[in-house]
């Protein structure tokens, strides 16, 4: 028992460095920009003469006032939801098909796999030539070329660069949504060919013996197994999306009218290019508030299930 | 399954290899095209006539920032998969009071919005003098690379058996000795499968490597990818190349040793 006590406690001082630098990094840093969202540091010569003017709630006041972080917002909403919607419908439809052991399929899934090894930067860079529209409909470019050399001219659009939208959803996120889809599918699939590879054979060949079909397979038996699978991808991709940047930065930035912006362009140009800390840690704040609510439950219910096992 | 069915997977399954295979399809034909040959009514064809020509230009302006990246990423990558197998170790097998809420803390740190402590840290650098150099960016990706590699590790150690602790510890030896003499040598493939993920994570990442390091000279592959796409007057076939090889490192590394690499992707995922 003193053996395991005296082991305790080394344990503890072994992860103590760790936790000192979390400590710094994370929870003080947040603190200190939580301080800051409530400064009047707007410019950089207020931050440099260092006085701490507390003011409220009146940095938040204005970016929620603000007609452009009112859009981001509403990007930021439809983003998530059209992104994990088409990750997790292509990634369980791409899951199931490769589960069937067809041959070559070890192929297909490598293929579906590959865009997570690439940044988001790179995968924007490449996406924004394949969306950008050129001058339609004379002289397109991009996806609409192709349209045109198969005689599809009634598709060709405006992409990342359309202005439309259908009530708060700004149509030119289309474009965005798809590249992350790219990205991110593959990923999804692999999670949930792992799920489909621990499901126990016996299980299904029970239920084929008394006659159920795929379909009834499918819904009634894997997909009730896969949920805790289907909330670990759900809360993988919700807080990607939540914070997402490079890739929106890389493809389209904010767009025109900010059709494309989300919270973090417009904290990243607030901060970094307009010296107004103030407004941007408000906007970081938010950011912050967005992925907990989704994250300490997860991690809450996840350890606590950790414990009992 | 019947012979239609195949058929109509195999379609299927064809076509969305489409979808994933465009951007890379316009990404090679791209960058093998000479300049002259880069107009907008032939983007999707072959290039007539190949070209080195992007390659060459993409590889003189990103050259310096390749050897940034390489130089970032292997150190941190190093040494933040040291931290975590000793992390992993003591959270796995030296579990202590409140070790879990130690673990939930620490875990938390991965899935803040960087933004969030962002302004506070340019200014911790600016500080200590480090702001806008590559060490500052390998102390970040060593600190922000605690939690998930710490994670990784304590999923690791805890399939193997407390057995085999105990066994060398009534053997005499010290906690040092266990961790060196027996963790260690069966941690090969955890340190790879860290090691794969932290190093395409690193070399990919963008936001801290864009706000830390504001000179053009100090710059990781990924921010000069996008200044090249900001400063030039549409050199497709260039900035394709640099697409490239800006992938290049990881592709390899996704090729070379996928198993682990899918193996790093999915206890990255916290189990629920």
């Amino acid at each position: 028992m003193s053996v395991q006590r005296r082991k305790s406690k080394i344990g503890f001082f072994i992860i103590l460095p760790s936790l000192i630098l979390i400590g710094i990094f994370v929870y003080y840093f947040i603190f200190w920009t939580i301080r800051t969202s409530f400064s009047d540091w707007n410019s950089f010569s207020k931050l440099l003469r260092g006085i701490y003017n507390f003011v409220g709630f009146r940095n938040y006041q204005r970016i929620f006032l603000d007609q452009r972080f009112q859009t981001d917002l509403w990007n930021t909403l439809f983003f998530t939801l059209f992104f994990i919607a088409g990750s997790i419908g292509l990634g369980l439809f791409l899951a199931n098909i490769i589960d069937k052991g067809l041959k070559g399929s070890r192929f297909f899934q490598s293929l579906f796999l590959f865009p997570m090894a690439i940044a988001f930067v790179v995968t924007g860079t490449v996406w924004s030539w394949i969306f950008a529209p050129g001058n339609i409909p004379k002289d397109p470019q991009g996806i609409n070329l192709l349209f045109k050399n198969i005689g599809l001219e009634k598709l060709q659009w405006l992409w990342y660069t359309s202005s439309e939208s259908i009530g708060h959803f700004n149509l030119a996120l289309i474009p965005v949504i798809i590249a992350a889809i790219w990205q991110m599918s593959g990923y999804i699939m692999a999670m949930y060919l792992a799920g489909l590879k621990a499901i126990p054979n016996e299980i299904l060949e029970a239920a084929r013996v008394d006659g159920a079909n795929e379909r009834y397979i499918f819904w009634k038996i894997k997909m009730p197994l896969l949920k805790p699978i289907t909330l670990s991808t759900m809360i993988v991709l919700g807080h990607v999306s939540l914070k997402i940047f490079d890739l929106i930065y890389a493809m389209t930035g904010s767009g025109p009218n900010n059709v494309t912006d989300v919270p973090a362009i417009y904290m990243f140009e607030l901060t970094f290019r307009s010296n107004r800390y103030a407004l941007g840690s408000a906007i970081s704040v938010i950011m912050l508030l967005m992925v907990a609510v989704i994250i300490i439950p997860y991690l809450y219910s996840s350890l606590r299930k950790g414990v009992s096992s | 399954m019947t012979k239609t069915k195949v058929i109509i997977y195999y379609i299927i399954l064809i076509i969305i290899s489409l979808f994933f295979i465009t951007p890379f399809y316009v990404t090679l034909i791209t960058s093998f095209k000479p300049l002259s040959e880069i107009s907008i009514a032939n983007m999707w064809n072959f290039p007539k006539h190949f070209s080195l020509e992007g390659f060459l230009g993409a590889y003189k302006k990103l050259a310096p920032n390749m050897k940034n990246s390489f130089y970032l990423t292997i150190p941190a990558t190093i040494i933040s998969a040291i931290l975590g197998s000793i992390n992993g170790f003591a959270l796995s097998k030296l579990r202590f009071k409140y070790s879990n809420l130690v673990f939930a803390l620490i875990l938390f740190g991965m899935f803040i919005p960087y933004q969030s402590v962002l302004f506070p840290l340019i200014q911790f650098f600016q500080k200590i003098g480090l702001y806008g150099t590559i060490p500052a960016l390998i102390i970040i990706h060593v600190i922000y690379g605690i939690p998930i590699t710490t994670l990784m590790f304590k999923n690791y150690y805890e399939e193997i058996p407390d057995e085999l602790i105990e066994a060398a510890s009534i053997d005499g030896a010290n906690l040092y000795n266990i961790y060196t003499k027996v963790l260690l040598p069966i941690s090969i493939p955890g340190f790879v499968v860290v090691a794969i993920w932290q190093f395409t994570n690193i070399w990919n990442e963008f936001l801290f490597a864009v706000t830390v390091t504001n000179n053009p000279a100090k710059q990781p592959i990924t921010v000069a990818l996008v200044n090249l796409a900001g400063s030039q007057v549409v050199e497709w076939n260039i900035q394709m190349a640099g697409a490239l090889i800006a992938a290049l490192p990881t592709l390899i590394v996704y090729v070379a040793l996928g198993k682990y690499f899918i193996r790093g992707l999915l206890a990255g995922s916290v189990k629920g």
